[in-house]
């Protein structure tokens, strides 16, 4: 049975209101946590929980935690990543509008653990009618004494900051997050140092995705270990998956991490299969930077065994014939997708989205999308194909962020996979320009 | 009282095969600079005095083939050797290694592919280290076909035209703007391949340092336009000159045309750096020869068209990537018909540079 860590009480009505919330059993594990433990049993909690970073990187939290620099006299920050832009991926922004309370209890408990007494939330921009509610939250919080000076009387004083952002992706890359928060522009900045050591203001900062430090008043109340005896392996707990595409019931999900992708796409308790009358061709499984897979390779592994949602399984095989959980950016396709124009758009998101600073991901993001449109509008040559793979492997893990990385996966695991649907818009312009025109040749469909 | 001085340990890094002593906290860069330039990866953006600069153009890449001598394993990523630090027994590979060879051909090809290839317009042509980088690092032939990015030229100030064509936004005149004038007005507007330099709101730059971002430029970007097109840099003479200046330290190079100060520039390193920058009035304002004390022809020890024929070869050494492109060149130059453009003639000059029996040592 799944366990609902983040999303038990979200359909509650009123659950957006403290009250509401608060009859939940909402803020009980910020009186646990102020009241009966040290910041370093929350910290332990957490290392014992396993539960890894669900922005996309899937960097243990609790070791994130523990790497932060504690010198005297410095003031230390928690940041929460709420700009979520990568297309696929709306988990954050479920979680933030339906229980904005859930965000707000866990930032207390996590800023109390590294010892902050300032916090923010950097939300996209777009979404203002989140940030206006959880300003409210915000706001309701601090009238009952949960945020302030001296919380429930502990002497812990914390005050939280929504900031929101400019409109751009990369606002999402940690330390590009930081300068837009310090006003600055948002390049992302050369690593080392990290955060941990010279985040904002050059102070120890720790930066956590919505969805990470939401879980954290669930293993306070219940423990670590209860959370990571939920999942696979390394995978400990529950993910949100966004789920969208040719599906029948595209939606945000909980799930246990570890039940099988084929279970996830089909079963009724979640994506509930593929649209009447399709069949199920590919799967982009963790948000557009990660690598597409067809769908043979999508429900199986390379030795047969079935794949199954989580971070070890979903990369088994390496790019090769694996991919990435990543942010959980859940992507369906059918057999009526044209993987060689979903390419060129989401080249051309990472074309529009590039900060610029490095030359390998401003110029070559833009290259690639020409190439793509080109070969998708009828104009390709022969040597395209080849080339796009070339760029692509001169920006991989050539460039200051990983953006560039992001731009140059989806472009390579496309032509890695769906080489003859490429080779077809070359060979055949006339045809493959046809409106809704589709490569129908030899495939899995499932 | 005697000085008691507690000198770091020394780091010992190998780079290419060569090994040098470095204090803590040197980068790689700066410890294959005190190697020399057969070792030195080129750089597009790092520019040592300025303060923050580096990381951005990818031109410096190099492979780690050990960290350090606690920890030999490889690093698993090209790394900017402009922004690393070098740990004791740490082990480099510069142009020995293929992979940082193919990268920089990447980081050339990407670099040009919005340029527009203007040199034969450009006043940067022959001071270039876009034209040095893709002369030493670059395939020969372009496989873009797409439109080029184009914007107009602009005048910003008196001073300084602005030809954003070229700018490759290594931020140089940004961290230059910041960190030697009082006051910014000009930066990186836009993001990706449409971000721009540009001022605040069509803003003139005016400030008595404000030239300096021309020098700092490593391409023709930002140009002199007391300069602009009265010469080529190699036809020009470069002479070391002071004055004694109240605002800066009145050390420059005048360059001269026959008798004539054609320009005036601060003086710069082997590695094409300024280190003392200077104002504006020594730069623009002071062009006649009775203006200065003049010290002796400048010595050019970076390689570089201003000293055409003169190299100093005791210095150069072909590397890997200058054998490789040695070959390269010959390879094109064998199928391709010579005499039609009147190429041979000129060949042995313009390849003494990457040719190695050129560059073997004089009897
Ligand atoms: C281009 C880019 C965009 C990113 N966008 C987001 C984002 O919108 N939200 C997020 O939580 N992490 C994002 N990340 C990942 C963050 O850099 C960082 O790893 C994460 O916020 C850390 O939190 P976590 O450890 O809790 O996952 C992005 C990374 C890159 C390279
Ligand atoms: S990889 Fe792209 S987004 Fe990241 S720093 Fe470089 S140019 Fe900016
Ligand atoms: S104008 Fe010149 S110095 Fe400024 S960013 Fe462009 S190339 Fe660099
Ligand atoms: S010189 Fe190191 S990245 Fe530009």
């Amino acid at each position: 049975m799944a366990t609902k860590i983040l999303t038990e009480h979200i359909n509650v009505p009123g659950i957006e209101t403290f009250d509401v919330y608060r009859k939940q059993g909402g803020y009980t594990a910020v009186e646990k946590a102020l009241k009966t433990m040290t910041p370093d049993a929350i910290v332990e909690e957490v290392k014992k929980a396993g539960v890894r970073g669900r922005g996309g990187a899937g960097f243990p939290m609790g070791m994130k935690w523990s790497f932060l620099a504690k010198p005297e006299g410095v003031p230390r920050y928690l940041v929460c990543n709420a700009d979520e832009s990568e297309p696929g991926t709306f988990k954050d922004h479920y979680l933030m509008k339906n229980i904005p309370h859930l965000l707000i209890e866990g930032m207390i408990i996590s800023s109390y653990a590294l010892g902050a007494n300032k916090s923010f939330i950097y939300v996209r921009g777009e979404l203002m009618y989140v940030i206006h509610i959880l300003e409210k939250a915000i706001a309701e919080a601090k009238a009952e004494g949960f945020l302030g000076k001296n919380i429930l009387g502990s002497g812990y004083d914390l005050e939280l900051v929504v900031q929101p952002g400019g409109g751009a992706y990369i606002c999402g890359e940690e330390t590009a997050l930081l300068e837009s928060l310090e006003g600055k522009r948002g390049n992302p900045r050369n690593k080392p140092p990290f955060p941990a050591v010279k985040g904002l203001y050059q102070c120890p900062t720790v930066v956590n995705n919505v969805e990470s430090i939401a879980t954290t008043s669930w293993i306070v109340n219940h423990g670590g270990d209860a959370y990571a005896a939920i999942g696979i392996g390394r995978s400990t707990g529950t993910k949100l998956i966004s789920a969208s595409g040719h599906i029948n019931k595209p939606g945000v999900y909980e799930i246990d991490l570890g039940v099988p992708v084929e279970d996830f796409i089909f079963a009724d308790e979640w994506c509930g299969g593929i649209r009447p009358g399709h069949k199920f061709k590919a799967l982009v499984a963790g948000g557009s930077s990660v690598p597409i897979l067809p769908a043979n390779l999508a429900l199986t592994l390379a030795n047969g065994e079935k794949r199954l949602m989580s971070y070890e399984s979903l990369s088994d095989g390496g790019f090769a014939t694996g991919t990435m959980l990543g942010s959980g950016g859940f992507i369906v396709f059918d057999e009526t997708a044209c993987i060689v124009r979903n390419t060129w758009n989401f080249s051309r998101f990472y074309h529009h989205e590039s900060c610029g600073q490095c030359s390998p991901c401003r110029e070559g993001t833009g290259w690639m999308e020409k190439v793509l449109h080109r070969i998708e509008y009828g104009h390709g040559h022969q040597q395209d194909i080849d080339l796009l793979v070339d760029v692509a492997k001169k920006i991989e893990g050539n460039t200051i962020c990983p953006l560039g990385d992001a731009a140059a996966w989806p472009v390579a695991s496309a032509i890695r996979h769906f080489r003859d649907e490429f080779q077809w818009h070359i060979d055949h312009p006339s045809e493959a320009t046809q409106p809704g025109a589709v490569y129908r040749g030899e495939m899995a469909l499932i | 009282m005697a000085e008691q001085e507690i000198k770091p340990q020394l780091l010992k890094v190998t780079i290419d095969g060569i090994e040098v002593e470095v204090e803590p906290g040197t980068t790689i860069l700066q410890a294959a600079r005190k190697i020399g330039p057969a070792v030195a990866p080129p750089a597009m953006c790092y520019y040592q005095p300025l303060k923050g600069s580096g990381g951005k153009c990818r031109a410096c890449l190099v492979r780690v083939a050990a960290g350090s001598a606690k920890d030999p394993r490889p690093m698993p990523k090209l790394v900017a050797s402009c922004l690393t630090t070098v740990q004791d027994g740490m082990v480099v590979e510069n142009e020995t290694s293929p992979q940082v060879v193919e990268a920089r051909k990447g980081v050339v090809e990407f670099l040009l592919l919005n340029h527009p290839l203007d040199c034969p317009v450009c006043d940067q042509a022959g001071e270039c280290d876009l034209q040095n980088f893709a002369f030493d690092h670059g395939r020969e032939t372009t496989r873009y076909e797409e439109d080029r990015r184009t914007f107009e030229k602009r005048d910003i100030g008196p001073y300084i035209q602005l030809h954003m064509t070229r700018c490759i936004l290594c931020y140089r005149c940004v961290f230059t703007a910041d960190q030697i004038t009082n006051k910014r007005v000009h930066g990186v507007m836009g993001r990706g391949d449409a971000a721009e330099i540009s001022t605040y709101i069509e803003k003139a730059i005016d400030n008595d340092f404000s030239g300096n971002v021309i020098d700092v430029c490593p391409v023709g970007a930002l140009t002199d336009k007391t300069y602009r097109f009265k010469n080529r840099v190699w036809f020009t003479k470069p002479v070391d000159a002071h004055r004694d200046c109240p605002t800066c330290s009145g050390k420059v190079t005048l360059w001269y045309r026959g008798d004539d100060v054609i320009r005036v520039t601060a003086r710069k390193n082997e590695w094409n750096e300024v280190t003392e920058f200077i104002c504006n009035t020594c730069r623009f304002d002071k062009k006649k020869t009775s203006d200065w004390t003049i010290e002796g022809p400048t010595k050019i020890s970076r390689s570089s068209v201003i000293s055409a024929n003169k190299y100093r070869r005791d210095e150069i050494k072909p590397s890997f990537g200058q054998r490789l492109a040695a070959a390269e060149y010959k390879a094109i130059d064998d199928e391709r018909d010579t005499s039609q453009l009147g190429i041979q003639q000129l060949a042995p000059e313009r390849f003494a540079k990457v040719l190695p029996s050129a560059l073997e040592p004089e009897p």
